[in-house]
């Protein structure tokens, strides 16, 4: 945790470039990838999600931080196109995201895992992967039966599939069920998964829920390690140590709104911010402020 | 008791036709339930296309009985897209609501009196296998003579029928072997699991479910052809729940998701259940009587042998849950 740390050229401009962003709820940033505007989101009379503005800085890690019950999670489904809302635009890479379907944002760059980690728990570990790769010929059911018109694809998916579980360290159990890996290394599966997209984008929800220190540690280390490949995160996570460890700029959301953003520093010396976590003087919404 | 006869109609009954049309639903069945997780519970109504598409070719269109078999697959492809457009976006139980009533929707609508000029009323349709018989005979296969050995004796009728349904069993179990291996298969497989994470991955579910639904839906009408050809004639309540049921149980009997256990579990329903038949009509006719009470009446041995057969079911479901084929290690991971 201490700042002999080095980035990757898109990282480091990233960084750099966040250092001159006000510190305000819903900020422009210099070169946003994502951008949102008057999200919506309402479950009965229930106000979900009701985000004026919203930016993730390109190459950076950003964390979306906020209290049980603040609305991350819709917020990640909306984005993503897992839910609509009820009234919003929203853009990724400068393109209208409203109603593009869920499974068309992958194949756009913006790849999401779960809280609940979804490991297909009856494929092994590497048709867990594989199955990440977008634009396969052998999953259009006339090519199925000739083997021969994927089996170069394959090939390659597979030798794409072998590096990434090396590299998340998961290569000994390459040829084990999902069902049978820790809690720990499904999540790992599933971002390794998430990475066979070749995606731009990262959205991981909660990646650090159930994990033991030690594998926390290295799940730091994958993350920072997508950003200096030039990938941005957008990560929402209750651990603070990571956290502030890990994340460039962080955006903490109380009911169902951006209450406050900034760089890690900032944000925990923020009082709106202690007020939502650790709970504020009796009868005052934590959207008045002070 | 004629032991001999009971073997012999036994060993019949493993590799018998209702074997064959067995085999080859259960197929069909497997690709939706097997490895995609749809509850189809109307395989029965898929199965009537191939027989109708079979039937109407001479009762009603007045064309070339081959016909029949483009006529059945356009069927059951409307029926697989009737059924999917509504249900495949929504959760799996309501597909399975949806299969059984569509399933009995056409058998009643074919059995009605209004659509007898159709479909022949509850009557049903027959005298349109003529063309399918001679082709038989163009092999060299006469109807009456017998073929095969100790214990498999058929008659030509029978065998050619069997020749062509276990050929079909064959190609049928190689093209879902096969595309299973395959990353379409694949995307089937993890859509059983999870649906989100698959959708997240950038793969369009909901196409993937409706080819699913719809591979194994003309699979069932092929099985429905088969039915037909076999009996001469198309009758339409042998379409009913009970006949998805029984495939399913073959289907479960063997193993899900395998194909091997689609083809066995069929075989092994058959043998079976005519061993039981058999057997118990041996008993009946020699009846074992204390006063007024007989243990045994002809007319019990249908209701004792489907009692016998549920019982099976449960404890193979209790000790065996994976099938005959199945992999126990696999079924170790159901996350639901």
């Amino acid at each position: 945790m201490d700042a002999e740390r080095t980035y990757g050229e898109t990282a480091a401009q990233a960084r750099e470039a966040l250092q001159s962003v006000d510190r305000v709820p819903g900020s422009r940033k210099p070169n946003p990838i994502l951008t949102a505007d008057n999200i919506r989101r309402e479950f009965g009379g229930i106000v979900a999600v009701d985000v004026e503005h919203f930016e993730v800085q390109k190459g950076s890690i950003t964390a979306l931080i906020g209290p049980n019950g603040a609305g991350k999670t819709t917020f990640f489904n909306l984005l993503t196109g897992f839910d609509q809302p009820n009234s919003g635009q929203w853009n990724f890479n400068g393109k209208s995201m409203d109603g593009v379907a869920s499974h068309r944002t992958a194949a756009l760059g913006m790849v999401r895992t779960f809280q609940l980690t979804k490991s297909l728990t009856k494929l092994s570990v590497i048709e867990n992967m594989r199955l990440g790769a977008t634009d396969q010929k052998g999953e259009k059911w006339w090519n199925g039966l000739f083997a021969g018109l994927w089996k170069g694809q394959e090939a390659e998916i597979t030798e794409r599939a072998d590096q990434l579980l090396t590299r998340f360290k998961m290569d000994h159990m390459r040829d084990e069920y999902a069902g049978s890996l820790s809690g720990g290394q499904r999540k790992l599966l599933e971002m390794a998964r998430a990475l066979m997209t070749n995606p731009t984008l990262v959205m991981l929800d909660e990646p650090m829920a159930g994990v033991n220190p030690a594998l926390k540690q290295s799940l730091n280390q994958h993350i920072r390690g997508l950003r200096d490949d030039g990938m941005t995160v957008l990560f929402v996570e209750h651990d603070m140590d990571m956290v502030h460890d890990i994340s460039d700029w962080v955006i903490v959301m109380a009911e169902g709104r951006i209450i406050a953003e900034g760089t890690p520093d900032d944000i925990s010396s923020n009082t709106a911010v202690i007020d939502a976590y650790l709970g504020t003087r009796q009868g005052q919404s934590l959207l008045e402020g002070e | 008791m004629d032991w001999n006869l009971i073997f012999e109609n036994s060993l019949k009954g493993f590799i018998g036709i209702n074997a064959v049309y067995f085999a080859i639903a259960a197929l069909g069945l497997n690709v939706q339930f097997g490895y995609t997780g749809l509850l189809n519970f109307g395989q029965a109504g898929f199965m009537a296309c191939g027989a109708y598409g079979l039937g109407m070719t001479a009762h009603y269109f007045d064309i070339s009985f081959w016909w029949g078999i483009p006529i059945g697959i356009l069927f059951s492809v409307v029926l697989g897209l009737l059924m999917g457009i509504p249900t495949l976006r929504l959760r799996a139980d309501y597909l399975a609501i949806v299969t059984i009533a569509t399933a009995e929707i056409i058998r009643l609508v074919v059995r009605s009196v209004k659509f007898k000029t159709y479909f022949g009323g509850s009557d049903g349709i027959n005298g349109f296998s003529g063309s399918f018989r001679k082709l038989g005979n163009d092999f060299g296969i006469q109807e009456s003579d017998k073929y095969g050995f100790w214990p498999f004796k058929f008659t030509g009728r029978e065998f050619w029928v069997l020749i062509v349904g276990w050929l079909l069993v064959a190609i049928f179990g190689f093209v879902v072997y096969k595309l299973m291996k395959s990353p379409w298969g694949r995307v089937l497989k993890a859509i059983r699991e999870d649906e989100d994470a698959v959708k997240s991955l950038g793969k369009n579910v909901y196409s993937y479910k409706m080819q699913s639904l719809i591979l194994g839906g003309v699979i069932g009408t092929v099985s429905g052809m088969i039915f037909a050809l076999d009996r001469g004639s198309v009758q339409p309540d042998n379409y009913s729940r009970d006949l998805t049921f029984y495939i399913l149980t073959a289907l479960v009997l063997g193993g899900v998701a395998k194909v091997s256990g689609s083809i066995v579990g069929s075989m092994m329903f058959w043998g079976l259940f005519t061993f039981m038949d058999n057997f118990l009509r041996q008993v009946a006719k020699d009846p074992v009587s204390i006063g007024n009470f007989t243990i045994m009446k002809s007319t019990q041995v249908g209701q004792l042998n489907f009692i016998l057969i549920g019982i099976t079911l449960i404890l193979l479901m209790v000790f065996r849950p994976q099938g005959v084929f199945g992999n126990r290690k696999e079924m170790a991971f159901d996350g639901r």
